[in-house]
């Protein structure tokens, strides 16, 4: 269904066009106009409505400049590379675990797997009351009869951020998981089954056998976590909102905070640049190595 | 972006080839070996960590106040209550409102279901459309669509709001709806082109010859060929909305808020004695919606979810 060659008749395909109407405008007009809107703005100085008064760089030396997102930057790296590191390594040994023709394998599956249809709100309320200092794992070790049992990291800003982490692993690790089983379960079983006449032991054929030829898996997960890593929210507002202080404070939070309570525009428009710049700082090398060569081929 | 569809589509094979070739790895012993033991031992004790959070709340929302207060949150209820249960349905307050959880409730209903039933609507015809009635400039859009997909919200959100100011719908239902459907729009409309995609061509052109057109085709052929389908995208839109926090909060105004937001609103409220049973009733309540989805739909719910992971 090529499109018409000479002149193009506008009524071809009207149907079609008719009906990719709200696609194209929200292509058009949400993503790309919506998004040049908030980058030209992030330009001005907007404070309770958006006003064309620019002022260079001004919102970003001020946003860089500012304690409270050089702490959510510092939170979003921290939470970024552990959140990143440990999804991939306890969702592919889950996955290997599942994938060993174990009996009951739904059953782990569901269990592994139900905390992702929770939302970040109800992820984020139920450890904080788990790591609550005075009714949770603290006080239930310490009644235990060891008294200076100290482990409170949602009170801590020190560590309050692997105390979202914990939440965060335990909400997301399942989807991993899931796709690194659908992954191993694309493996040819004569690659197994050539590892064991060779003798090579098992950790030996998952690390330089079959990680390798799961590349393609890893890259997807890589970019899943990456970016639900940038978009991190909700789960800061339900279990500490941003607290003690601003200790967990996240960028995301951030822009809403500026746009939405502070009556700060430029600077939330500043700040979401800054998102976005990071998320095309992850998805362009990404981009480029996977369709990179092949796209015009 | 022929990988990203192609990966789609390998994830979503992959059950059935599993069930083709049969499981993986050696076969597991008769007796009890060692490795076996390490292998259940490490699922069993993971599986309990898992559950443990969900255990933890069930049992807080069962006690009372001063039972919380004395024993440990691990200990299942001496008395059981459902008081808190209750309360956090139909007498916890937000602001002026103390008519509990039921308020959010019914309005993430009132979301959940326009957005549900528009979000697929549209997607569906677009993927039909780019899958089988290609036009010039087709495949640019559809791409502008998939990479805007990686773009964050926040960089959206502010025109957004600009946009259903001017129309007079901010901080309506209706206008949250818009938002649900358009940032819906992605991930649908690519599940729906590839397997629309996938339907033979012949099919479509013996159509073509009796004379159907393009609403025609996608009535009477396409939708009733992708039931399946069309409950993959349900199931996606259905706890993705229904978990949203983001969208609600910022584009409703407090007596519209869902679910989510009153939940947080509620736990979250500097005023008044903390109630944990209540918290942890309500808790579950919001979480009861996609977890019912999850665990009636099984396989078809991971099936949603590796599709709705290519969206990043």
């Amino acid at each position: 269904m090529a499109a018409a060659t000479g002149p193009v008749r506008w009524h071809r395909n009207l149907s079609a066009k008719i009906a990719a109407i709200p696609m194209i405008t929200t292509a058009l007009v949400v993503f790309i106009g919506g998004t040049a809107w908030t980058v030209l703005y992030s330009f001005t100085s907007s404070k309770l409505l958006p006003r064309e008064k620019f002022v260079g760089l001004a919102q970003y030396e001020r946003l860089w400049s500012s304690s409270k997102w050089l702490i959510s930057i510092e939170n979003l790296a921290i939470y970024g590379v552990f959140s990143l590191v440990f999804s991939l390594l306890i969702g592919f040994m889950l996955a290997a675990l599942l994938d060993q023709k174990i009996r009951f394998e739904d059953t782990f599956r569901t269990i592994l797997l139900y905390p992702f249809a929770l939302s970040f709100i109800v992820t984020g309320l139920a450890w904080q009351w788990i790591l609550n200092p005075d009714f949770g794992i603290q006080h239930v070790v310490r009644s235990l009869g060891w008294e200076s049992f100290s482990f409170d990291p949602l009170y801590d800003p020190d560590i309050v951020i692997y105390g979202i982490l914990i939440a965060g692993l335990w909400q997301g690790t399942g989807l991993i998981m899931c796709l690194m089983l659908a992954g191993l379960r694309g493996i040819d079983e004569d690659i197994w089954k050539a590892a064991k006449i060779d003798g090579i032991p098992m950790w030996k054929t998952y690390i330089f056998i079959v990680i390798p030829m799961m590349r393609g898996i890893f890259i997807t997960a890589i970019v899943l976590i990456a970016s639900g890593i940038i978009k991190v929210y909700d789960l800061v507002v339900a279990q500490t909102g941003g607290g003690p202080g601003i200790a967990s404070e996240v960028p995301a939070k951030y822009v809403y905070d500026a746009m939405f309570l502070s009556q700060n525009l430029g600077q939330g428009f500043a700040a979401s640049t800054m998102m976005l710049l990071t998320v095309i700082i992850i998805v362009v090398p990404w981009a480029y190595l996977e369709f990179g060569g092949k796209r015009r081929g | 972006m022929g990988n990203v569809t192609k990966t789609a589509a390998e994830i979503q094979l992959a059950p059935a080839r599993q069930e083709m070739t049969g499981p993986r790895g050696p076969k597991p012993g008769r007796t009890l070996s060692r490795r076996n033991i390490m292998i259940y031992g490490t699922l069993i004790v993971v599986s309990l960590y898992y559950l443990l959070p969900l255990y933890v709340m069930v049992v807080t929302s069962l006690k009372g106040m001063p039972e919380i207060r004395l024993g440990n949150i691990f200990s299942p209820p001496v008395e059981i209550t459902f008081q808190p249960w209750v309360k956090a349905w139909a007498e916890a307050c937000t602001g002026l409102n103390c008519d509990g959880l039921s308020r959010g409730f019914f309005n993430s209903v009132r979301i959940l279901i326009p957005s549900v039933v528009l979000s697929i609507a549209i997607a569906s015809v677009n993927g039909y459309a780019l899958a089988n009635w290609r036009f010039k400039g087709s495949e640019t859009f559809f791409t502008i669509l998939i990479v805007g997909a990686f773009i964050p919200y926040q960089v959206m959100i502010y025109p957004i709001v600009i946009m259903l100011r001017e129309v007079g719908l901010y901080g309506s239902l209706t206008g949250l709806v818009i938002v649900h459907t358009i940032f819906g729009m992605p991930i649908l409309t690519l599940l729906f082109r590839n397997y629309f995609a996938s339907v033979p061509q012949e099919l479509f052109k013996a159509a073509r010859v009796d004379g159907a057109g393009f609403w025609g085709i996608y009535f009477q052929i396409m939708v009733p060929m992708s039931l399946p389908i069309f409950v993959v995208a349900m199931i996606l839109q259905v706890t993705g909305i229904w978990n949203d926090f983001l969208f609600g909060v910022i584009y409703t105004k407090p007596d519209l808020y869902p679910m989510t937001v009153q939940l947080n609103n509620i736990v979250n409220s500097t005023q008044g004695v903390k109630e944990y049973n209540v918290n942890m009733a309500a808790t579950i309540l919001t979480g009861l919606v996609p977890l019912t989805i999850y665990f009636i739909s099984g396989k078809l719910f991971v099936r949603g979810i590796a599709a709705g992971a290519v969206k990043g």
